[in-house]
């Protein structure tokens, strides 16, 4: 099979066939490359490995589940080699000195890191409109985003690079993308996967999360880069399932919970229907599906947008041309610090900043954040209640609508409103995966499953499942 | 609570980030629509919530063992001298040294 | 101004003090990195990822820095939180890598405690309420007195565990805040919790002080004045800046509230820096950090293993019969008392071994600049040396020359004493040749002696000495001479 790049076989058949011999690592991963590079185009990247460096990695690469796989990771998680840049002017060219947990768990699993892929900066955006290197292109429909803040990642698995990429979800970053660029896209639990390396937005909502080509691909994906990190004190110690093995499960028994909270009337008739014919599918398979209720959906969004950027204006405080990055010229100090964070900071990324320091300020601390906080606990107690009833999964729409034009989401607070279905898993912790359902006006739509704190399996069982059962429908 | 242009630029220097006076007007509409999707936080009842149920903070031996880094800080930092990293002096610092920050 | 004017502008007016004391804990390594906390390594070497905040780096909380935290937290009596939370303390600075701080806000790790400063003021001991103590990181060092226009930012320092203890408002003197600082530093060193040291910055204060008409029950304006390296800096600094304030007030004025340093060459009190208004912290929970919990069962072993506390000490060594000069002058550093209490198990006489390890012990560690756990002369060896001196083998004056020895040398003071002809003759016979030798070589004083002039005892007594050259036990032979003199 040699000269065969694999690049239509899932990265857990490329692993097989790299570590059996059958299949060169350093073909595979020049290919990727060399797809990556003809699809310059898209922006997907903002930094490439150089052809010299991918051969010298793949040569090398340690047999693991990932073997001699190509993937790419997004540019807010640190890497040794290549630049993390977040998007953002401020860490331009910034060459990170130590790598992340879950980079580590990719080398050492045999994945060659094709590239760092382009990002809303900071992560704050829905869009990819936000990068400051340029916006990416959405590879079904180049006159649409691809959706954000991962949305490089997500056009490189789209666009058929490479099988596997990594990005990071706060409201939804890595589902939505998935979404609109018709791939799977995985959150995992909480704790789930180690935040160490991975450029803190809003710490307690951040996730390192997956992007497959197939839901097998991001079972593997999630699989090498999951477990319990000591240099994460946000990390939990339990054990990480094999995900893939929930291929060719039975759905019967599985209970699919439908929130009456993610249908209301105003949901796009077409994105419904798609929604309806996965849940048939999934009930032809034995699974029974019930209507819940989270009553505090509709609170997510504002409790969300108070928490994420108050945690951001403190987090990105590290920022301020000491001891890395790009330093504006001044005679003073105060000047100093803010000539380098006007400069290097971009628009949405100062709006954020401002009312994340607003919202904690005195005399609004009480009022915003510290009630933001306790819906939130409420939030994630209409979880906990629905999985406590014998609910095993539940099944949503990933968004209100497929993949917008460029420059039509202009009003912040509808941008903002794109992650209505998604930032509830995040404020509660649970684990949550998109997977094309359909075309809606020619472009894709995402279904999502949620599950249990640590269910990743429940998830994945129902995953796996409905992919099989839609076959080629998800694309009609 | 509306917030007014005083205020952002107020937040914007805590902050350390810069508006530029031409950006004031449509920042502080931007702001003031955003909070107003967060009013309707204020009728929620939240006296009913459990209190946080995380696991314990994990705790760390008391061992030397720093995650080592691939470069020094001197090839990254903008201005290393002498092993310091150094930074344009606080106009306004008095000469005894004194070590804590403020606003 | 004349000694009149100067009280004049304090007199009527209460001095109202509470201090801040922060404890740099000693633990091998940070807060919340694996970097070394060892102080006086070159500029930046003791740094990594997360002490200098690089993107994507995360905190863990050291154990053995809450370990040390808790033995404060009962060693001044405080609740300790089950659960406490830690909080971000954000504002801009260049050795503050992150732009926050690390700290405890809402829920600290312990509150409520007390301290007995040993004063008796109207009858009563003076106990000061200490709020709380919480946890928190220490930021880096910035010197802007080393280069020009610039300033020189070390992070050696960066992320070592502190804790802050933060008294009431109680104290109403300079000496009252001296006596808080003394018996607080000795707690903690007992504790071994910290080094303590002002003048390395492991130790350091901030102090709170307010004016108001002496009857008044509500407080005045409070100026915040840091940067004393010394409790004694600590008492001027309170003193001076209660008398500007009373100026203030006397003058019909304002206090302003302000953050104050203290210049020790000078004595002076100067602002520290303009200030904006009062600082917004914007303290929020740490969301990298979840929850501090202390289990009833870790608060139970900390206390268990907790070190013997000044009090409990002092005590014990009263119950021996010592004075309290002697004890005292035991217990004032928490090394003292093993040493002390080891030599005593081997030589059962509280009084004399308080003497010699007060005495010519604590004198050789000084001259040595030597500590307590490195004395060259083990219990032992000492407890041997008092033996023979109570059997009467050796004089007192033998045995501090033995004593020299003992510090350089590893042999026995037997040996010594053996070796050096120090071991005192006793032998009867012996002592009686000699006594007689002198007073057939002194004739006259002989005579006189027996006719009854007793104070020439001193004398023969010498020259026997002489004789033998300082071997003869000048007891004996003094029992000798008596016994003649009566008969």
């Amino acid at each position: 099979m040699s000269g065969m790049d694999g690049h239509e076989l899932s990265a857990a058949d490329t692993a097989s066939a790299v570590g059996a011999g059958t299949l060169s690592a350093t073909d595979v991963c020049t290919a990727a490359l060399e797809r990556a590079m003809a699809g310059a185009d898209l922006n997907a990247y903002i930094t490439l490995a150089s052809d010299g460096d991918v051969r010298a990695m793949a040569g090398a690469a340690p047999r693991g589940l990932l073997h001699g796989v190509p993937v790419a990771v997004k540019d807010n998680i640190a890497t040794t080699a290549l630049s993390t840049s977040c998007g953002s002017k401020i860490l331009q060219g910034w060459v990170s000195p130590y790598e992340a947990t879950a980079v580590a768990k990719l080398h050492a699993a045999g994945a060659v890191i094709i590239g760092k892929t382009n990002m809303d900066e900071f992560a704050m955006g829905s869009s990819t409109e936000n990068s400051a290197y340029g916006p990416t292109l959405n590879p079904l429909d180049h006159a649409r985003v691809p959706g954000g803040s991962s949305g490089g990642s997500a056009a490189a698995v789209a666009a058929g690079h490479c099988r596997i990429s990594f990005g990071s979800e706060t409201g939804g970053s890595v589902r939505q993308p998935a979404a609109f660029c018709g791939i799977v896209g995985v959150k995992p639990t909480y704790g789930r996967v180690s935040r160490f390396g991975l450029v803190a937005f809003a710490s307690s909502l951040d996730h390192i999360g997956v992007f497959g080509r197939s839901v097998d691909d991001a079972a593997l994906g999630l699989q090498v880069i999951a477990g319990h990190d000591p240099h994460d004190a946000t990390s939990v110690d339990t054990p990480v399932d094999v995900y893939r093995d929930q291929a060719g499960q039975s759905l019967i028994g599985l209970v699919v919970g439908v929130p009456t909270e993610y249908f209301p009337a105003t949901l796009d008739p077409q994105i419904r229907a798609r929604c309806d014919r996965a849940l048939d599918r999934l009930r032809q398979l034995g699974a029974e599906v019930r209507p819940v209720s989270l009553p505090h959906t509709d609170l997510a969004i504002p409790v969300y947008y108070i928490l994420a950027p108050a945690e951001a204006s403190s987090n990105l405080a590290r920022f301020d041309g000491v001891r890395y990055g790009p330093r504006a010229p001044a005679d003073d100090l105060r000047e100093m610090y803010e000539q380098t964070r006007s400069v290097g900071f971009g628009p949405e990324v100062t709006r954020r900043i401002i009312l994340g320091t607003y919202v904690l300020s005195q005399g609004h601390y009480d009022a915003y954040y510290r009630k933001a906080m306790l819906v939130r606990e409420k939030i994630t107690e209409d979880f906990a209640r629905v999985f406590a009833s014998g609910v095993h999964v539940l099944f949503t729409p990933t968004t209100p609508s497929p993949a917008f034009g460029f420059g039509t989401r202009s009003d912040p607070i509808e941008m903002y409103l794109s992650d209505i279905f998604t930032a509830t898993a995040n404020l509660a912790g649970v684990p949550a995966m998109s997977q094309p359902i359909g075309l809606v006006d020619g472009m894709p739509v995402g279904g999502q499953l949620l599950a249990a704190h640590f269910r990743e399996a429940d998830m994945f069982r129902a995953a796996f499942a409905l992919e099989g059962a839609l076959g080629s429908e998800a694309l009609t | 609570m509306a917030v007014s242009d005083a205020d952002v630029l107020h937040v914007a220097a805590l902050a350390r980030v810069g508006v530029p006076l031409e950006r004031l007007p449509a920042m502080v509409r931007e702001l003031n629509g955003i909070l107003e999707h967060m009013a309707v936080l204020e009728s929620v009842d939240v006296s009913s919530v459990a209190a946080d149920a995380r696991p314990a903070m994990p705790r760390r031996d008391d061992q030397v063992a720093p995650v080592l880094l691939a470069r020094p800080l001197a090839d990254f930092a903008p201005a290393p001298r002498d092993g310091f990293l150094l930074v344009p002096r606080l106009s306004t610092h008095s000469q005894l040294g004194a070590t804590e920050g403020d606003e | 101004m004349s000694v009149a004017e100067q009280t004049d502008v304090t007199s009527g007016f209460e001095m109202v003090v509470g201090l801040e004391v922060h404890v740099q804990l000693k633990t091998a390594s940070k807060a919340f990195c694996g970097c070394s906390t060892n102080f006086g390594a070159p500029p930046n070497q003791n740094t990594c990822p997360v002490c200098l905040a690089l993107p994507g780096a995360l905190p863990v909380l050291n154990a053995r820095a809450v370990e040390l935290a808790l033995r404060i937290a009962l060693g001044f009596g405080f609740t300790v939180n089950h659960r406490s939370v830690f909080a971000r303390k954000n504002y801009f600075y260049p050795d503050l890598p992150k732009g926050y701080q690390i700290s405890q806000h809402d829920q600290p790790i312990a509150e409520h405690g007390a301290l007995d400063i040993g004063l008796v003021v109207s009858g009563a001991p003076r106990v000061i309420r200490i709020t709380r103590a919480h946890m928190e990181e220490d930021a880096g060092k910035s010197i802007h007195d080393r280069y020009d226009s610039a300033t020189a930012v070390d992070l050696n320092r960066s992320g070592v565990p502190l804790v802050e203890i933060v008294s009431e408002p109680d104290m109403r003197s300079p000496e009252e805040a001296g006596a808080y600082l003394r018996t607080l530093k000795q707690i903690l060193l007992y504790l071994d919790v910290s080094d303590c040291n002002m003048e390395e910055g492991s130790l350091r204060v901030d102090a709170n002080v307010s004016a108001r008409p002496f009857g008044q029950t509500t407080l005045g304006t409070k100026c915040e004045v840091k940067n004393m390296n010394s409790f004694s800096g600590v008492e001027k600094a309170l003193a001076t800046e209660f008398r500007r304030q009373c100026g203030v007030l006397t003058a019909g004025g304002t206090v302003q509230q302000q953050t104050l340093l203290w210049d020790g060459h000078k004595g002076e009190i100067r602002p520290a820096r303009s200030k904006e208004g009062s600082s917004d912290y914007r303290y929020f929970p740490e969301p990298d950090l979840p929850p501090l919990i202390v289990t009833d069962a870790e608060l139970s072993h900390v206390r268990a293993t907790l070190p013997e506390l000044p009090v409990a000490r002092r005590a014990r060594y009263v119950a021996l019969g010592l004075s309290e000069y002697d004890v005292q002058e035991l217990t004032s550093d928490p090394a003292t008392g093993p040493y002390f209490e080891a030599v005593l198990t081997l030589h059962a006489d509280p009084k004399a071994v308080s003497n010699w390890v007060t005495g010519e012990v604590r004198a050789a560690l000084n001259e040595r600049s030597a500590e307590w756990t490195a004395v060259p002369l083990e219990p032992a060896r000492l407890a041997a040396l008092l033996n023979l001196l109570r059997d009467g083998t050796v004089s007192s004056s033998a045995a501090k020359k033995i004593f020299a020895q003992l510090l350089t040398s590893a042999d026995t003071p037997k040996v010594i004493a053996e070796r050096d002809g120090l071991i005192q003759v006793r032998d009867d016979d012996a002592l009686a040749g000699w006594v007689d030798e002198v007073l057939a070589e002194n004739p006259q004083e002989a005579a006189r002696f027996a006719a009854g002039e007793k104070k020439l005892q001193g004398l023969l007594v010498g020259l026997v000495m002489k004789k033998s050259q300082g071997r003869a036990d000048p007891r004996l032979v003094n029992q000798l001479l008596s016994t003649r003199a009566s008969g």
